[in-house]
């Protein structure tokens, strides 16, 4: 599936912004399947200073400096991104999730050592009992790991309210549990937690979404969002990625962005400005299929 | 790591202090019977090293030369050296910030005057040792934030470092200079019964605590002169000396003009003190995030007169603070886009970010098989006992032994741990028996130690306490270099097993003694190098202008409020109708306007009864809760000078803390007199003189000085011009005792009888006080001098609202063309006069100038982040 995606960020501020710093990462990642041509970003005013490389995670960042007094930025980013078909094995195949779990305990190969740094507590997403309390209903002794992940996402679907006013990013997981409701990036970081808790190995993924109009309507230019889901590794499999928010495995519709331990690792635009004041901010991101 | 790994680390972890062989039994009657004189007094631990004793119970050789001293002092002697040092600390202001006390957050430092002795050859291996493991740790560093072969090669397991919120992962790659990540490294030692050192724990994150040992030196040198010469003390200096040295050449320009600074999460941090008293030694300006800023990739520090690059930064501020941007986003202490600058290379961190990694205990029971790997060579000083929980076999062995060891978080983390000095009971145990198997990465389990004792001063005589030692270390371009010395921390209680300054622990000076007479080494000169002759010192940051500013204003409001309440007390009278009060009205008026006397115009009750309105005069003075009290005003005083401390003589600190110690002694205890309260007044004024004298005999004529001096000037004339109009509104106002004491708080007296035979009158009161521009305490002089300052200062900033300079011309203009002799005039005509008019005006002026000083010069530019979470 092809895609041609524009994401706009707008920001204004109360009060002038003398200097500001900022680092993105809006780029998708050109992998696992997915391929990325022709990504452009244009950021008004005009940085003084602008630098890109990978982080830590692999993900395409820009850094970017602004050093002149002004009270808007916008960030715009374009991109042709192509999705591959995602051959999802059996989930029923997959390994017990106990095996995985013991892979990722002491003494812990070099092999996997790529996917180990997924199983510790980070900034946003700290395992603990009430969370593993929770996963061990979906993961009862030798569940498979892949259909355990298929569960989980879908009772997190059933149990949990959508809701964007119920929490900020700042809410901790133990009231998103306790509350049950919160956006994608709660429920991506409650799987990830829910995994964690049971020493398997899942990381945080931002992107898109491609939205489908209601039948016999036109699509919207500019109503998507940016979204967030969670991935599990699997051994034989590799990543996984579940979208706890439409209960369904990522396939062609997701596009990614980035992935890293939590939503701190890829925050797709972070500033900090000096000045600036109260803000509001204006998102619109466009997902257009090409096909 | 491999299972044949694992039983390497095991093995090694057990024969430690527990296992060590026993001294030669002694019974404690046979060692108290040994010591003679002022050890006699002192009771051993037989089960634990004694630093001072043998096991003979006679004197190491190596304190010969201190206890032979020690025994020459009477008990008196001993006890003045012993006072001596206490005000030697009081006097210097060394203090250690308590967490959480309610007697406020600065503590006296504690310190015992006798010092720990160090043998020279003793030391020598112990500096091998720690040289060795600061460059074994440095190499680990380097390996994490690198290609992270340990790791793969199965020497490290890769959660001693992907599990720990130490391991920044945006620093990962990030070059070096000359792969230096500790730029100074310290560790805690303690002495098993056996007499050897075990490292107890790693500093590597920031290695405080050398400015409080250089501050335990020159104390403890200057009450023990005699012993301190004979016994050839190495001298501190050199090690600081060496330090600055290879900080200096960290710098990416290497001009002569390389610029290092001090970073500090602010004067609320525990070891604030230990900040501003290194940045004052070594020379270097102790700046907070918000002082500096990052264009072009590189970090500027913000002034008066502008940016100036800065290439060096010796960091106090936890690394993950030190980038919101980067790094933990909500840190307010930090500065945005200094990771980015780091990685340009444009300026350096000591110790570089991220090295806190390497000092969780976790590392530890690796690090004999690791020295081997890196550096070919026996890990020389042990740490100890240390089992990780995330291997497999550690694991198993602290849970059947759970109760024997002290088990902590592994990695900094929200877990609390146990409380080490209590045992634990069965239920404790189980749950952190659930903890553990939960989440075994998090925990390491360490063997309960018992510490060497060294005798301290205490009741006249000597007593045994638990000690540790932490030394420090720097890098220089000849390798780590060891500070021949060291912060010697005691333990509270004699059975103590863990010690922290946190919980009331004391420390000690300690002597790296040698054999021959030792090289004399100061800071101060550097033989032969070019001097830098420099004069400007206008480089303020502007935040310390801000500070200097308010100091000079709460200095002069407190001058004023003691005045205002002075000339109160003396004129209130109960014998008299009324108590004389209509006489001082506009002095209560204008400490009323002030916010000394809230709302008491409009308590006429409180006006006719003598004792309540002297309570209420009181409370004026002494009541620390009243907003606007003298003491309140003190302790605003206080603080601010906390906020400048490596900015001002410790002169200046002495006379601040003096004031605001007098004020704090009678509040509850004694029921005053007005009469004692005057004298406290009296002490106060001169306390504050002697402050002001200080300033102006002392300070630089420089930015700082310019600030403080603006701050009084205003305060003054706010104050003057109150009093003043209260007094052009008091119906009693051509009443000679009243414009007496309207002299008598302005201090004008003298010069009025000077130049004046009559009583005074309105118009010659007024033309003295309002617009004499000889007369310093006039409202003309203030306004004049802040005009200088004006001209001296640079240009305000362009976006700042109103213009300092033009306010104070027009309100300038205004006196100027005043003339005090429309007062003569009948008093009802007072009221629609011009003077009255200029009064008004500039009263209200005034706090439009400190606003507009405010923005064009100190202007905090508040930050302000976006960007969390924008996804739906």
């Amino acid at each position: 599936m092809n895609y041609r995606i524009t994401h706009r960020t707008l920001y204004e501020y109360a009060a002038p912004v003398t200097v500001s710093h900022h680092v993105t990462r809006l780029e998708p990642r050109a992998a696992d399947g997915q391929a990325c041509a022709d990504f452009a970003m244009e950021i008004f005013p005009a940085p003084t200073l602008l630098q890109e490389r990978a982080d830590y995670f692999g993900n395409r960042l820009c850094f970017f400096s602004i050093q002149e007094v002004h009270s808007k930025l916008e960030i715009v980013t374009q991109s042709r991104v192509s999705v591959a078909p995602r051959e999802n094995s059996a989930a029923e195949n997959s390994p017990a999730w106990e095996r995985v779990a013991e892979l990722f305990r002491d003494p812990v190969s070099p092999e996997v050592v790529e996917p180990y740094e997924f199983v510790f507590d980070s900034p946003q997403v700290r395992a603990s009992f009430d969370l593993a309390g929770y996963a061990r209903e979906s993961f009862s002794e030798g569940t498979p790991l892949l259909a355990g992940a298929a569960d989980l996402t879908r009772r997190i679907f059933g149990d949990f309210k959508y809701d964007p006013k119920a929490t900020t990013v700042a809410t901790p997981l133990e009231e998103v549990l306790e509350k049950r409701r919160g956006v994608c990036q709660d429920f991506a970081h409650l799987g990830i937690a829910c995994l964690r808790s049971l020493g398997l190995p899942a990381r945080y993924v931002s992107g898109y979404l491609r939205t489908h109009p209601p039948e016999g309507q036109p699509r919207l230019v500019g109503a998507d969002a940016s979204h967030a889901w969670f991935s599990v590794f699997c051994p034989d499999a590799g990543w996984v990625d579940f979208d706890p928010t439409n209960n369904c495995l990522a396939g062609e519709e997701h596009i990614t962005v980035a992935h890293g331990r939590d939503f701190g690792d890829v925050s797709p635009v972070a500033g900090i400005l000096t000045g600036g004041g109260a803000h509001e901010v204006k998102v619109s991101v466009d997902v257009e299929p090409l096909d | 790591m491999s299972d044949a790994d694992n039983s390497g680390k095991i093995r090694e972890q057990t024969p430690m202090f527990q296992s060590q062989t026993q001294l030669p039994s002694m019974d404690a009657a046979a060692v108290k019977g040994a010591a003679e004189g002022l050890l006699a007094s002192c009771q051993q631990n037989a089960s634990a090293f004694d630093e001072f004793l043998g096991v003979d119970g006679r004197p190491r050789p190596h304190y010969a030369k201190l206890l032979s001293a020690l025994e020459n002092f009477t008990a008196p002697e001993l006890r003045r050296r012993r006072d001596t040092s206490e005000r030697l600390v009081h006097e210097q202001g060394i203090t250690y910030h308590v967490y959480g006390d309610p007697r406020g957050v600065e503590r006296p430092w504690q310190l015992d005057p006798i010092p720990l002795v160090i043998a020279p050859e003793e030391w020598r291996s112990l500096e091998a040792g720690l040289i060795q493991r600061a460059t074994l740790l440095n190499k680990i560093l380097a390996d994490c934030y690198g290609n992270q072969e340990l790791i793969r090669s199965r020497w490290l397991s890769p959660a001693m470092v992907f599990a720990q919120p130490d391991f920044l992962r945006p620093l990962h790659g990030v070059k070096v200079p000359n792969d230096t990540f500790l730029h100074f490294y310290a560790a805690d030692l303690a002495r098993s019964p056996d007499g050897r050192w075990w490292v107890m724990s790693d500093r590597t994150q920031i290695p405080t605590g050398a400015g409080y040992a250089l501050a335990n030196r020159l104390v403890t040198s200057r009450i023990l002169p005699e012993p301190f010469r004979d016994n050839h003390v190495h001298r501190l200096a050199g090690f600081f000396r060496d330090a600055q040295s290879a900080l200096a050449q960290l710098a990416p320009r290497q001009a002569g003009t390389a610029r290092v600074v001090m970073l500090t999460p602010g004067p609320h941090n525990e070891t604030y003190f230990e900040q501003a008293y290194l940045a004052r030694y070594l020379g270097y300006m102790l700046v907070e995030g918000q002082d500096l800023t990052v264009r072009d990739n590189q970090v500027f520090l913000k002034t008066l007169s502008g940016l100036e690059r800065v290439d060096v930064i010796l960091r106090r501020v936890d690394d993950d603070f030190c980038d919101p941007l980067e790094l933990r986003n909500d840190s307010i202490l930090g500065v945005p886009g200094l990771v980015e600058a780091v990685r340009a290379g444009n300026v350096v961190m000591a110790n570089a970010l991220g090295s806190g990694l390497v000092q969780s205990p976790a590392f530890m029971p690796f690090l004999p098989g690791l020295c081997e790997r890196l550096l070919g060579e026996k890990l020389k000083l042990p740490s100890v006992a240390t089992w990780w929980c995330g291997q497999k076999d550690a694991r198993s062995y602290v849970l059947d032994h759970l109760g024997e060891f002290v088990v902590k978080p592994a990695f900094r983390s929200h877990l609390r741990a146990p409380d080490p000095e209590k045992p634990l009971n069965k239920a404790e145990l189980a749950e952190l028996k659930r903890h553990v198997e939960f989440d075994p990465d998090l925990f390491v389990a360490q063997e309960r130690v018992e510490l060497s004792t060294a005798s301290i001063f205490e009741n006249g005589g000597l007593a045994a306490r638990p000690i540790t030692l932490r030394v420090f270390l720097a890098a220089t371009e000849r390798g780590f270099r060891v500070m021949p010395g060291g912060l010697v921390r005691v333990s509270p209680d004699a059975g103590g097993k863990f010690i922290s300054m946190q919980h009331g622990g004391s420390s000690k000076d300690a002597w790296v003694i040698s054999e021959t007479p030792v090289e004399e080494v100061t800071l101060l000169h550097t033989a032969g190098a070019n001097v830098e002759l420099r004069r400007t010192g206008n480089n303020l940051p502007s935040r310390l202008a801000d500070n200097f500013f308010w100091l000079g204003r709460y200095s002069e409001r407190a001058d004023a409020t003691a005045r205002l309440l002075r000339s109160a007390l003396l004129r209130f009278n109960p014998e008299r109708a009324g108590g004389g009060r209509s006489l001082i009205a506009p002095l209560l008026q204008t400490l009323e306007a002030q916010g000394q006397l809230p709302g008491i115009s409009a308590k006429p009750e409180l006006l006719q009864n003598a004792e309540a309105f002297e309570a209420e005069l009181l409370a004026a003075i002494f009541d620390p809760a009243r907003t606007g009290s003298l003491h309140s005003t003190a302790d605003h005083l206080q603080r601010l000078a906390t906020q400048v401390r490596d900015r001002t003589s410790n002169d200046m600190w002495r006379v601040l803390s003096q004031l605001n110690d007098r004020l704090a002694t009678p509040t509850s205890s004694l029921v005053l007199l007005a009469g004692d309260a005057t004298g406290v007044l009296n002490e106060t004024l001169i306390g504050l003189a002697a402050f002001h004298g200080l300033a102006r005999e002392n300070m630089t004529r420089a930015q700082a000085w310019r600030f403080l001096d603006m701050g009084l000037r205003l305060e003054r004339a706010v104050y003057l011009c109150t009093l003043l109009e209260a007094t052009l509104r008091s119906p009693d106002a051509e009443n000679p005792s009243l414009l007496e004491a309207v002299l008598e708080v302005v201090d004008s007296r003298i010069t009025f009888r000077s130049r004046y035979t009559l009583l005074p009158s309105v118009p010659a009161v007024f033309d003295l006080v309002l617009l004499d521009d000889k007369n310093p305490r006039s409202v003309l002089f203030q306004i004049n001098q802040l005009a200088k300052h004006f001209e001296k200062l640079p240009p305000e900033r362009e976006d700042a609202p109103g213009s300092g300079k033009n306010v104070l011309a027009k309100c300038r203009a205004r006196l100027n063309q005043t003339d005090a002799r429309e007062l003569a005039a009948p008093h009802d005509a007072w009221r629609n006069s011009e003077l009255a008019a200029v009064v008004r005006e500039t009263l209200e002026t005034l706090p439009k100038l400190s606003d507009a000083i405010a923005a064009g010069y100190f202007a905090h530019s508040e930050i302000s982040r976006t960007g969390r979470g924008t996804e739906q």
